[in-house]
């Protein structure tokens, strides 16, 4: 590049690591540490046990799903936006199907019982991937046992979903216009005993965490994120609602058949602390999981009541051969574990590979916040902070 | 507030060439900003009261082959709820050496800061005023810019064949 305009922050970024003091020091975390939940490198300027500077270097697990999504159809992408935030699978195709649908005119002509099976497969996925959030911050700060009760309460909803999708989790379910296969027949009930069984462990798992002494010296008025600095960045789903945002966009966009849903929306309130801190963030995936299991005893009512599988139900009626959009643009947006996951089209006259698909990924923009939050913390405190984003390197770098 | 009316009030603070026109055919009508006055336009929708677009969902540039470069802003409100998109069209500039330019809005919105930084890593596009305008997903010396419809793999990258 002959340009030195192009490259004239690397050098300063290059000088400014050169340049530190004598009683500074630099510390690498990761790629390979374990509290940066996958290959997340930081770079430390610490002073001591201070940390002065937080850099963070993504990019290790980049696998250009944007690249990807341009060179085939709609339909091939889906597997891709599994491997997004691999951790919530069903989530991310729901997101990329109904922007499609949207764009193919089709959204409101979704049978009900596709739409409930959507939302219940979704809301299992999201309780399995707060799961891991939960169990890894208690891993993060040292409390072992949690992680250990959460994988196991995982392991019955990844049976689940691979009992409905074949996989166990990377799914392929959601496809644009319907899904892959109706429920298997009993699945209901089964899904009804899980949560039975898993009602009072959510008790269990909150006696042991959310009131731990230990814990909540650990978290509480920790990487306190004020309202207006996280919406500045661009900062989603439970972390906003942390700061004291009631921001979810299951209410606001009402798509698929959360309208017709009760659940409640959790916000920080800053019981032990601030609001905003890092133990309101936790609890709120806590809050956020009661939540799903309400949603689910409804869709499941619902699925059994109002909507029964029948023999004529055709769950890929809708699904088009080839999928014919007129050239146009599209931004659509869902609620992620994580957060806000948008998928953006631009799509091509007669033709089904789109032109651009660029992935928005919620974790992406709530690390981007690290740099200001870890700022004049202990290290200790950063992995605290850290874990408490509960990020997926799937996602930050696709 | 609907996309035409807050184009009146832009148009109303900015002049007639604020806004080079509005595009109304897909889902989401957009206002195509002119290039110049995107970073004030932008503070403007932020601090106004009564649009008070405080949350920037997502920036992404397109590559459009010969009519240039695609810059799209999707915008909300998180008090008033309404949505918006911006879009910069800049002129089709393929020279390594000159890469198409504007300015950057990392001021008004820090969530800009990394997607610029994608933006110009992926597409090469170069935000002028960005506080730290660094590769961010590929490693610093990459050569090229991958989203580009015009961009060969290359045959190897330190030595590794990769192709």
């Amino acid at each position: 590049m002959s340009n030195t305009k192009y490259t004239a922050a690397l050098e300063k970024y290059e000088q400014h690591l050169a340049s530190i003091g004598s009683q500074e020091m630099i510390i690498n975390m990761g790629p390979q540490h374990p509290s940066t939940h996958g290959v997340l490198r930081l770079q430390l300027i610490t002073d001591g046990e201070i940390v002065k500077e937080v850099i963070p270097h993504l990019g290790y697990l980049h696998r250009c799903f944007d690249k990807h999504a341009e060179s085939m159809n709609y339909g091939k992408s889906i597997p891709f936006t599994d491997r997004l935030d691999y951790l919530s699978s069903m989530n991310n195709s729901h997101a990329f199907v109904m922007g499609v649908e949207r764009m193919l005119g089709i959204a409101d002509k979704i049978p009900k019982r596709v739409e409930y099976i959507r939302v219940l497969v979704c809301e299992l996925n999201r309780i399995a991937s707060h799961l891991i959030g939960i169990g890894t911050y208690g891993i993060d700060i040292g409390a072992f046992t949690p992680f250990m009760w959460c994988f196991r309460d995982r392991e019955h909803i990844m049976n689940m979903l691979e009992w409905v999708s074949g996989s166990r989790m990377l799914y392929n379910y959601i496809w644009v216009g319907g899904l892959f296969y109706d429920l298997p027949v009993g699945f209901e009930q089964r899904c009804a005993e899980f949560i039975t069984y898993f009602k009072p462990k959510l008790v269990e798992l909150d006696q042991l965490l959310t009131e731990n002494q230990i814990f909540i010296s650990r978290t509480a008025n920790i990487g306190i994120l004020p309202a207006d600095v996280a919406i500045n960045y661009g900062v989603s789903g439970p972390m906003l609602r942390a700061s004291g945002i009631k921001w979810d966009l299951r209410r606001i966009d009402a798509y698929s058949a959360y309208p017709e849903i009760d659940f409640d929306i959790p916000v920080g309130k800053g019981e032990m602390g601030t609001v905003g801190d890092c133990w309101d963030r936790y609890k709120i995936r806590v809050d956020e999981v009661k939540e799903s299991v309400k949603i689910i005893e409804q869709c499941l009512e619902r699925l059994i009541k109002d909507f029964p599988r029948t023999d004529t139900f055709d769950p890929r009626a809708l699904v088009p051969k080839k999928v014919n959009l007129k050239a146009q643009d599209y931004y659509v947006r869902a609620e992620n574990p994580k957060g806000e996951l948008g998928f953006y089209f631009v799509t091509q006259e007669k033709s089904d590979i789109p032109k651009r698909v660029k992935a928005r990924g919620p974790s992406f923009n709530n690390l981007s916040v690290l740099p200001e939050l870890g700022k004049g913390t202990l290290i200790a405190d950063l992995i605290a902070i850290l874990g408490s984003m509960d990020i997926v390197l799937g996602e930050v770098d696709r | 507030m609907n996309t035409q009316e807050i184009s009146t009030l832009i148009i109303s603070r900015f002049g007639e060439h604020a806004i080079e026109k509005i595009e109304e055919m897909g889902l989401q009508p957009a206002l195509f900003i002119q290039v110049d006055l995107l970073e004030d336009i932008c503070f403007y929708l932020r601090d106004e009261k009564g649009l008070y677009f405080d949350f920037l969902n997502n920036i992404s540039a397109v590559d459009l082959h010969e009519d240039g470069f695609l810059i799209t802003y999707h915008l909300t409100s998180i008090p008033y709820l309404h949505t918006l998109v911006l879009k910069v069209l800049i002129a089709n500039d393929r020279d390594e050496a000159h890469l198409p330019e504007l300015p950057s809005v990392s001021a008004v919105w820090k969530t800009a800061d990394w997607h610029e930084r994608e933006a110009f890593d992926l597409m090469g596009i170069f935000f002028t005023n960005h506080p730290d305008l660094r590769r961010i997903l590929l490693p610093d010396d990459w050569q090229g810019y991958p989203l580009r419809k015009d961009y060969q793999d290359p045959e190897s990258y330190h030595g590794i064949t990769i192709k």
